[in-house]
Formats: C-alpha cells, structure tokens, sequence
C-alpha cells in the first residue's frame, strides 16, 4: 500500500517536471539558448558568467546551466546535446573517443584554478600542518577499516577517533585528491563520510572536533569562519596554506588544479555561443575572484580568446590528468608568455 | 390507455437498460482502477527480485563471495575495496528506527488516550487536526530541523559537548523522525481506541471500576490489535524514512553502536549512490536494488506481522 502511494506521488512528480519543462521549451524557442553541462565545483563560475551575461543581454539570450558531474558533462557534450561542458579535469582518453566518434570537435580554454583544501574542526589544536604522505596514511585504500584514531597517522597526535569526510565517486574533485595523494585517481579508502553536496561536508566538519574533510577552495573560502584550514607541506618541503597568492606563486601544490570549459566547435558558428564564450574571457578577471576561485593571469584569458578566434581544437593534455600543475606551467603548455 | 401505458413500460424498461449498463461501466473503471495498484506493487517487487537476482550474480562475476554479505562487518560498495557488509547499513536502520519509536509509540500512545478518552468534545475537535499537520510537514523540514536545531541543543546538554556528540548523528535524527511519526501512532490508536464501543465502559463503570482501570483493563486490551497495528505501521515508517537521516544522521558507512555518532541507513546509502552518476548494468548499480530489496522485505516482515495480529487479537464486539 505504502509503496503504491510512493508510486503514485512519484509518477505525479515525474508528469508535472516533464510539463514544466515543456513549458519551458516552448518559451525558449523564442530566444536563443546556450546549453551548459557538467562539474559542480566549475557551476559557480560558469553561473556567475551566465547571470551576468543574460543581464547584459537584457534576457534576449538565455544560457542553462547543469550540474551532472564532469564525467557526466562530456558524455553529453560528446553525443552533442550541449553547447559547453564545465570541467574540473582535463578531457580524458575515453572522452575524446567519444567525441571523435560523433565528429564533435572542441576548444579547451582553462578559466581559473581551484585550490582543494583540507580542513579541520577551529578547535582542533593538535594539526599544525599535514604531509602528503601522512594525507596518503589516512585516505588509502589500506587504510579502510584500519586507521581510525588520530595517532595511527602520527604518534604527537592525541588518540581521538578520526572522522573522515570527503568527496562522492562521481565528482572530479574526488578524481584529482586520490590521484595527488594517493597516486591513482579513484582509489580511497571508502568508510567515510562521502558526499557529493560540499555543504554536508562543511557542516560536518564545522560540527565535529574529530574531524578532517576535504573540498574546493571556494566552499572554505565561504565558510571561513567554522573551519580550519591546514597548511600542506609542498614538494619544496614547504607548509602552505591555500589562498590566491600560494595558487598564483604555484607554492600551494600538489593539491591546486586548473578547471576548464570545453567549447563545441560547431556550436561556436552561432552568435550567442561565441559572444558567451567571448564575454566569459573577458569578464574573468573581474567575475572569477568573488565566486572563490583564482583567476589565470590577464595573458591566459587573451590568449584564450585568439585560440576562440582562430578554432584551435583539441586538447594539450593528450588525455590524460596532470597533477600539481602551477598556472606557470599550464601557461608553457598552452605556449602563453 | 393501453398505448400510453405500453410507452411507460418502453422508458422504463430503457431506463433499467441504461442503469444496468452504468453499473458494469462502473464496475469495470473502479475494478481497472483497484488492480492497476496490484499491478504496480506486483511490478515493483518482480524489478526488485529481478535486479537483485543481478546483484548476486554480478557479485560472483566479480569473485566476491556472497556470504560476505553477512560476515564482513565494512560497507564500501562504491569504492576500490568493496565490502559487502550490510550489517552496517541494517544497524543504521535499526537504531535511527528504534531512536524513533522510543519517542513516537509512548508520545503518540497517551495523546491517543487523552484524545478519546480525556479530552472534552470541543478540544478534541481543535487538537487532533493540529496534531495531524504535524504529518503535513515535508520531511526535508524535519532533516534540517534536527540538523540546525536538535543537534546544536544534543551538544549543548550532552557533557562532553561535541567530542562525544557529533555534527551528524543518529540521536538527532531519530529523534526527529518520531517527532514526525506522533501524529500517524495518536491518529491510528485513537481510532482504535474512540471505536471501543461505550456499552464496555459502562459495563466496567458498573462493575465499580475507575475510569483509569477501564481504561487499562478494558479499553485498552480491547483495541490492542489496532493499536499494535499502528505501531507496526509506525515502525515501517521509520525503517524506509529517507530525507529526515540522509540529511541528519551522517551517511558514514562504519559500523557503530553508538547513537551519538553518524550511521548510514539503507535508504541514506540509496540515495547517495543516485545522486552521483552512477552507470546502469554495474555492482554498484545493482546495489541500490539489493538495498531496496532489503527494506522491501523488511517492511513486508512487519506488515505480515501487524496482519496476523489484528487477525489473532481482533475482539468482536
């Protein structure tokens, strides 16, 4: 009986979103959409452009923007249900596959770098830093079910319970952390607290004196107050907090990252895609910084436009992730001086 | 005269056509309409079984012995290790479901006794319906609820604070849940109770006996079975409660006894792995529906169990 009433609300449920979002097609055949797809942790970014950019265009030009992970982002993308696809990595093999196969081909321009932080509970009063070795004790696979209290990771830490809060499967900032302290994206212990919504980490962090968690940059930056950041040691053996400065230095490593969108070169043709990507260069510098994100230099965003203007497709990381890259060496890569 | 009358009869007889053939069309569209929810919970429970069947069988493709579901005591599906462990999850359940039912059986219990039994007419009137708006709060309400405010107040009266009391936990969100369970025990025993007929009360008035006596030497046992079914209603509520522990309770996979600290129940881990992109046709896909079976045949075990009792202890009267 219970579940037949589910049943019934859930097909309601279903009928009326479909309804909604006819409603919805049928409005925005009228004006031009850009269609975005793709990670969580680009969505701010790409958002702020967005709302700024339908303001500027007095609503003549509407942009959507979704949230179906990175992974989930290019498998649209690549089957050309999308104009742009947000993502946190860089395109992988498998990706570019898909694309090739459907014949879409794309401009990858980086818009900002993410610095992943750690975070602990403001009271806790034993972490004064952390090594990625001792990151590594903590989130490895071998640690499951073993490493529980926090002086197995390091004898001068108190014997209190460790609770771990980290990253869902699914999202690109669980990708890049397991890679750069583990060493093999997607390998991590999995008795912890695994969202994919970074406000439920953040209040489980804020909440808990026990515990450590990881995220993006922006959802610390937003929640300053009720969490403790801890300085990672760097490969110069340097403990460093993650701010815009460390990011830009390229000291904070190996946890900061680029992010990217990945541009439909067939969809650029149209005017409102082109002037979207445009006015998302042009803004960047300006628009990035409050989101909690770290803009690339003023070089970056010019050069990104002359590779808009001239169609430069493909990718410079020959699909695969790079981890620790500064923005100095991305710009190498990209041949920006 | 003849004709006329021969007329009468021709309309009336039309008229009993049409009657009788209103009544099959009703019979029918009700009949479509009763059995199309058959068909439905037919069709959960076949999907169910089916992708479960799945589960297993992807389990042992990938070399992982099925009895592990019941001898690992580590729940990591999604993860490079997986561990089947599904006392972690069951655990969870259980203790946010007993937290719940130790405040929504008594709670909702004696509101049903004063209600039916105590309250003057006219109070009766205004306090059950606002007792049932309770039901009416969305259960997202009730998560954030005991995450923003039941929790913060735990770790203020618990000593300790929260070194012992964590930001998610079990107490809270159990707590919580039978807040939001109250109004379906008092709603459903106060029928039990208020269907009792008065000739009993009288009987035991006669016979000398306060009204606290009759009502628990007489009332009571003779609603028992549908106060017992409310509390087996109550208690299926709780076990396949989702937003209210998913937001509150924690989702941490480890198994724990302790209710100060987070669980993850069955309906938690569901709804994590379907907010992720998770690929139809693989382990951790089939997961969700060995999960779904679970709380399927628990509820089912509690239905079955309410059922007989209202059959075994049913007093006619």
């Amino acid at each position: 009986m219970r579940t037949t009433t589910k049943f019934f609300a859930l097909t309601a449920a279903v009928a009326l979103t479909a309804s909604v979002a006819g409603v919805r097609q049928v409005i925005a055949q009228t004006r031009p959409v850009v269609k975005v797809d793709g990670s969580s942790t680009v969505f701010p970014i790409t958002e702020a452009m967005a709302e700024q950019f339908q303001k500027e265009k007095k609503g003549q030009v509407q942009v959507t923007v979704g949230i179906s992970g990175t992974g989930g982002g290019f498998k649209k993308f690549c089957n050309g249900e999308t104009d742009i696809s947000n993502a946190s990595r860089p395109i992988l093999k498998r990706e570019m596959e898909a694309c090739r196969s459907k014949n879409i081909s794309y401009i990858e321009l980086p818009v900002a770098f993410d610095a992943l932080s750690v975070v602990v509970n403001p009271r806790n009063n034993w972490v004064k830093q952390l090594t990625v070795a001792e990151l590594k004790t903590m989130w490895e696979p071998a640690a499951q079910g073993k490493i529980k209290t926090w002086n197995q990771v390091n004898p001068a830490w108190p014997n209190r319970p460790l609770k771990l809060f980290g990253a869902g499967t699914d999202s690109g900032t669980f990708d890049y952390f397991t890679e750069a302290i583990v060493g093999k994206a997607k390998s991590s212990r999995g008795d912890y607290t695994a969202s994919e919504d970074d406000n439920v980490l953040v209040q489980g962090v804020a909440t808990d004196v026990n515990a450590l968690g990881y995220f993006g940059y922006a959802y610390y930056e937003a929640n300053a107050k009720r969490l403790k950041a801890v300085p990672i040691v760097n490969a110069q053996g340097k403990a460093v907090l993650p701010s815009r400065k460390t990011v830009e230095d390229g000291s904070y490593n190996p946890l900061s990252r680029p992010i990217f969108i990945y541009v439909n070169s067939e969809s650029l043709r149209r005017p409102e895609v082109r002037e979207f990507v445009e006015f998302y260069q042009r803004q960047g510098s300006k628009l990035i910084p409050p989101t909690g994100y770290i803009p690339l230099p003023a070089r970056a965003y010019a050069a990104n436009l002359d590779n808009i203007r001239r169609r430069k497709t493909g990718t410079v990381f020959g699909g695969e992730n790079k981890v620790g890259l500064t923005i100095d060496q991305l710009m190498k890569m990209e041949r920006i001086n | 005269m003849a004709v006329q009358s021969t007329r009468g009869f021709a309309a009336y007889e039309a008229q009993r056509l049409r009657s009788k053939w209103m009544d099959r069309i009703m019979r029918v569209l009700t009949g479509a309409f009763a059995y199309f929810s058959i068909i439905v919970t037919v069709g959960i429970t076949l999907i169910l079984i089916y992708e479960t069947y799945h589960f297993f069988n992807e389990l042992a493709e990938q070399g992982i012995s099925w009895t592990q579901i019941f001898t690992e005591t580590e729940w990591t599906p999604l993860f490079e290790v997986p561990k089947f462990g599904v006392v972690v999850i069951v655990v969870g359940t259980l203790m946010t479901t007993i937290i719940a039912m130790v405040v929504a059986l008594p709670i909702g219990l004696l509101s049903a006794i004063f209600l039916s039994e105590y309250a003057p007419p006219k109070l009766r009137a205004v306090l059950k319906p606002t007792l049932e708006i309770l039901a009416g709060v969305p259960t997202v309400v009730y998560g954030f609820f005991a995450l923003l405010v039941i929790t913060p107040i735990l770790q203020k009266m618990i000593p300790g604070g929260d070194a012992v009391v964590a930001g998610l936990n079990a107490l809270s969100a159990g707590f919580v849940m039978g807040i939001m369970i109250i109004p379906l025990v008092a709603s459903l025993s106060e029928d039990a109770i208020y269907a009792v007929p008065n000739l009993l009360r009288e009987g035991s008035y006669a016979l000398g006996a306060t009204k606290f006596e009759t009502i628990v030497n007489v009332v009571l046992p003779s609603a028992l079975s549908g106060i017992i079914s409310a509390f087996i209603l109550a208690v299926s509520r709780a076990v396949g409660e989702t937003m209210i522990v998913a937001l509150a309770a924690g989702q941490s996979p480890i198994l724990n006894f302790n209710p100060l600290d987070s669980v993850m129940t069955i309906t938690a881990f569901i709804v994590q792995v379907s907010l992720g992109d998770t690929p139809t046709g693989t382990l951790p896909f089939f997961t969700i529906f060995f999960g779904g079976f679970l709380l399927f045949v628990m509820t089912l075990i509690l239905n079955v169990l309410a059922d007989w009792f209202v059959r075994r202890y049913r007093l006619m009267y």
